[in-house]
């Protein structure tokens, strides 16, 4: 900023050698257009008018004031007297319109673009400021305590009122996440959107700016940008073209879409397979003799769900229902006709939706296998231990308990058994954070 | 009369007998134990926590690290599981590749048991004997996979590498070595009066309880119940393939003896087909993309230690949403405290280094 006046103070001298009233026409020209564009750009913002008006009367003044000098300047005559007294009169000048332009905010500038941006944001800063005491004053009305004291219990209070909102937002969070409610879900993809919509418009009102503020050279970038990019393209479409007969590039591109189009074809294949191979599993007898031995045995009513599981070697899946899980487990170990003696394994898996018991039995005497599964609340995970059907559930069951938190009741001894016995938190819990006391 | 009063003792984490870090707190009158609590977890490495952030292909090197002693069936019931999900069919190469790297590994994993059981209970040279053909097939496996302990050999859809040249006959010359120096170990040791006394009638458990504990492998078998995963879920190339499985009755530590040392025969005979049969062909035939449906699988293989298994739970993405191993040792090792309860204090490393454990895959 001080820069600019020096120029400008430097061509103004120069001027004033050559000749004071074509000085004082030109200068009188250029200030007339800078306050056209300054009041111009004050409308387009349509803020702090008020301001922007006090300011061109500034200027008036100042010009006022100028043309005053000038003439008492040419009234006192020409000569040694008269330069130095020019020369003082351009300090003068200096320190008069610095204080004006501090008062102004940059009324006058030799960048136009450049100052007029700034005096806005200025401009901007006092209207907020403005509105701020404003607001300050209306909300404190009555009140006769000193301004410096209330500002800052105000501020105290919107801090309070920040924590309390961020924490109440936490705890909904929270809440949401507990329930598992897929609206919290659809309102952060929502407020993602609104995000997203957000950027997207500033972008575009970034974009506007930057045409509005006529860069010939940005556009000229983007233009030549533009044109490599076509060039590019061009050329490429010239390779493959040239490269049809024996091209490496072509020849590698034919390949992968040879090979997309193999992919493409197999897996509608497969689908096809899949579909058509939906009806018949070797293990489907198994199944339904399983299904109707618990029906005839327990009822019908104890069995969630029972399928074959394809991806697992065609297993029969039982789905049990959490009341009925044990009597499940204890009949299949115990009836004559089914016999699973051998627990293969025990796990529990966490679906974030629920809790899942896995455990894979096999019938040594009959060699078949046989999944039960059990679905079970997530935050409260219970369920009977297998311990006293298969000691061998022992350890196992001790793990989930360690890594997922869930209590088997009747368990001999369900402590921790891979974390340490002061460790807080269940690791393999989607939603487990790792707890350190210096954090 | 005499009042006895109970001690309490520690035994490991650090202690060359229990094979890595491992601890039983025992309670013992005299000489006989009262009470065994073992203490695990001391090399958990949180295997399953870290795989629900890793793509398939970079579980399998945390896998070699659970049973360090046959990395090869790790790599195996990974793949196998992926690939049961996807419906992968392998080319015939890659399977008896990974046949014959397994039944490589089982081997060297029953030589390193033999060393050190017997190390344990005393015995300074067979351990000598056991490592210098460990070693002949530590540099097979490294001349195919470039790796001596943790091989990361195996892909989704075959193995890394092709078999160098001349690989296949190194393994050819290797099988009668091998039952050259099986021999040699059973007068060596099997005929020895000194062993014979010392673990005949130790550690025995009945064939009631080793189901009800899910013992497996050869824990399982030493008390008669005939089960291999090769030959009863017959997954890979077994099926094609004349071998037993090798059974005894007692269920104490000298069978569970038996039966490895049996194994270790089994595999050979397994080997010599393998070479045989030794197609041409891709060695791989790996998808694009890795991305099991979304789903649930479980599928079970016979490791030297008995039934390891993988479960997958997966959500149609490259990574799994759940990954379980049902490590054999942690289920064998479940029936300890019971072998010794009222076992004699100096029987405790001879029990408890007959189950087999390898401390890395208790721990997961």
């Amino acid at each position: 900023m001080l820069a600019n006046e020096h120029d400008q103070d430097k061509s103004k001298a120069v001027t004033n050698d050559e000749g004071r009233s074509g000085k004082a026409s030109a200068e009188e020209r250029v200030r007339e257009i800078k306050r056209k564009k300054e009041l111009a750009k004050k409308e387009a913002e349509g803020e702090g008018k008020q301001s922007a008006r006090s300011a061109a009367e500034e200027r008036v003044r100042k010009i006022k004031e100028q043309k005053e000098k000038e003439k008492e300047a040419a009234s006192e005559g020409e000569g040694g007297n008269s330069a130095r007294s020019t020369a003082e009169e351009r300090v003068r000048e200096i320190k008069r319109k610095k204080e004006a332009a501090k008062r102004a905010s940059d009324g006058d500038s030799s960048e136009p673009e450049r100052k007029a941006a700034r005096s806005a944001a200025e401009e901007r800063v006092r209207e907020i400021k403005r509105r701020k005491e404003q607001a300050k004053q209306s909300g404190k009305e009555g009140e006769a305590e000193p301004e410096k004291a209330a500002g800052e219990d105000d501020a105290k209070a919107r801090a309070e009122a920040r924590v309390k909102e961020l924490k109440r937002k936490k705890e909904e969070a929270r809440k949401a996440k507990e329930n598992g409610e897929k609206a919290s879900a659809d309102d952060a993809k929502s407020g993602a959107e609104a995000r997203v919509r957000e950027i997207k418009r500033k972008k575009a009102e970034a974009k506007k700016k930057a045409a509005e503020g006529g860069r010939d050279s940005g556009s000229e970038a983007k233009s030549a940008a533009q044109e490599r990019v076509r060039e590019i393209k061009r050329r490429k479409a010239e390779a493959k073209e040239a490269g049809g007969s024996g091209g490496e590039k072509s020849e590698k591109e034919k390949k992968i879409a040879a090979m997309k189009a193999k992919a493409r074809a197999k897996a509608a294949k497969a689908k096809a397979e899949k579909e058509e191979e939906q009806e018949p599993s070797p293990n489907q007898p198994l199944l339904d003799k399983y299904v109707k031995v618990i029906g005839g045995h327990l009822g019908e009513e104890v069995l969630e769900e029972s399928y074959i599981n394809r991806l697992a070697k065609d297993v029969p899946t039982l789905v049990a229902k959490p009341g009925t899980y044990y009597k499940i487990a204890e009949f299949l170990r115990h009836n004559e006709q089914l016999a699973f003696d051998y627990l293969s394994d025990i796990h529990g898996v966490d679906y974030e939706t629920h809790m899942e018991v896995y455990v894979h039995l096999y019938s040594l005497q009959n060699r078949q296998p046989v999944a039960l599964k059990v679905k079970i609340n997530r935050n409260e995970p219970e369920i009977e231990s297998l311990v006293p059907l298969w000691k061998g559930a022992d350890w196992p069951e001790r793990e989930s308990y360690d890594l997922l938190g869930i209590r088997f009741k009747g368990h001999p001894n369900l402590t921790r058994i891979m974390m340490p016995d002061d460790w807080v938190g269940h690791p393999l819990r989607k939603d487990y954070e790792p707890y350190d006391v210096e954090v | 009369m005499i009042r006895t009063e109970e001690m309490l003792l520690n035994v490991g984490p650090q202690h060359p007998s229990t094979h890595g870090v491992f601890r039983i707190v025992i309670k013992i009158d005299g000489e006989t134990i009262v009470e065994a609590k073992p203490v695990v977890g001391y090399l958990h490495r949180g295997t399953e926590k870290l795989a629900e952030d890793l793509e398939y292909t970079q579980i399998i090197p945390y896998t070699d690290r659970m049973d360090y002693l046959s990395a090869m069936t790790n790599n195996y019931v990974i793949c196998h599981a992926v690939e049961t999900m996807m419906g992968l069919a392998l080319p015939e190469r890659a399977e008896y590749l990974r046949v014959i790297v397994m039944e490589l590994g089982r081997i060297a994993s029953h030589l390193v048991w033999f060393g050190t059981y017997l190390l344990d209970i005393g015995a300074m040279s067979p351990f000598l004997y056991a490592f210098r053909e460990r070693e002949v097939i530590i540099n097979l496996l490294n001349e195919i996979s470039g790796g001596r302990l943790t091989f990361n050999y195996m892909r989704i859809g075959g193995v890394k590498w092709d078999a160098p040249e001349g690989w296949i006959d190194k393994v050819r010359e290797f099988i009668p070595y091998m039952r050259e120096q099986l021999s040699g170990y059973h007068d060596l040791v099997s005929g020895n009066e000194i062993f014979t006394t010392r673990v005949k009638g130790v550690g025995t458990y009945t064939k009631e309880d080793a189901l009800s504990y899910s013992l497996s492998g050869a824990n399982l078998r030493c008390t008669g119940v005939k089960w291999d995963l090769r030959k009863d879920e017959p997954y890979s190339i077994y099926d094609r393939f004349d071998f037993d499985v090798p059974v005894q009755q007692k269920g104490d530590a000298w069978s569970r003896y038996r039966c490895r040392m049996g194994e270790i025969e089994e595999s050979l005979k397994i080997l010599e087909q393998a070479v045989e049969q030794f197609p041409e062909g891709d060695f791989a035939k790996r998808p694009r993309v890795i991305k099991p449906p979304k789903g649930e699988t479980y599928v079970r293989i016979e490791s030297p230690r008995g039934e390891i298994g993988c479960y997958i739970a997966s959500e149609g993405k490259k990574e799994p949403y759940r990954l379980k191993f049902r490590r054999p040792s942690f289920y064998n090792l479940q029936i300890l405290p019971q072998l010794l309860k009222g076992a004699n204090m100096a029987n405790l490393v001879a029990i408890l280094g007959a189950i087999d454990i390898v401390l890395g895959e208790v721990d997961g």
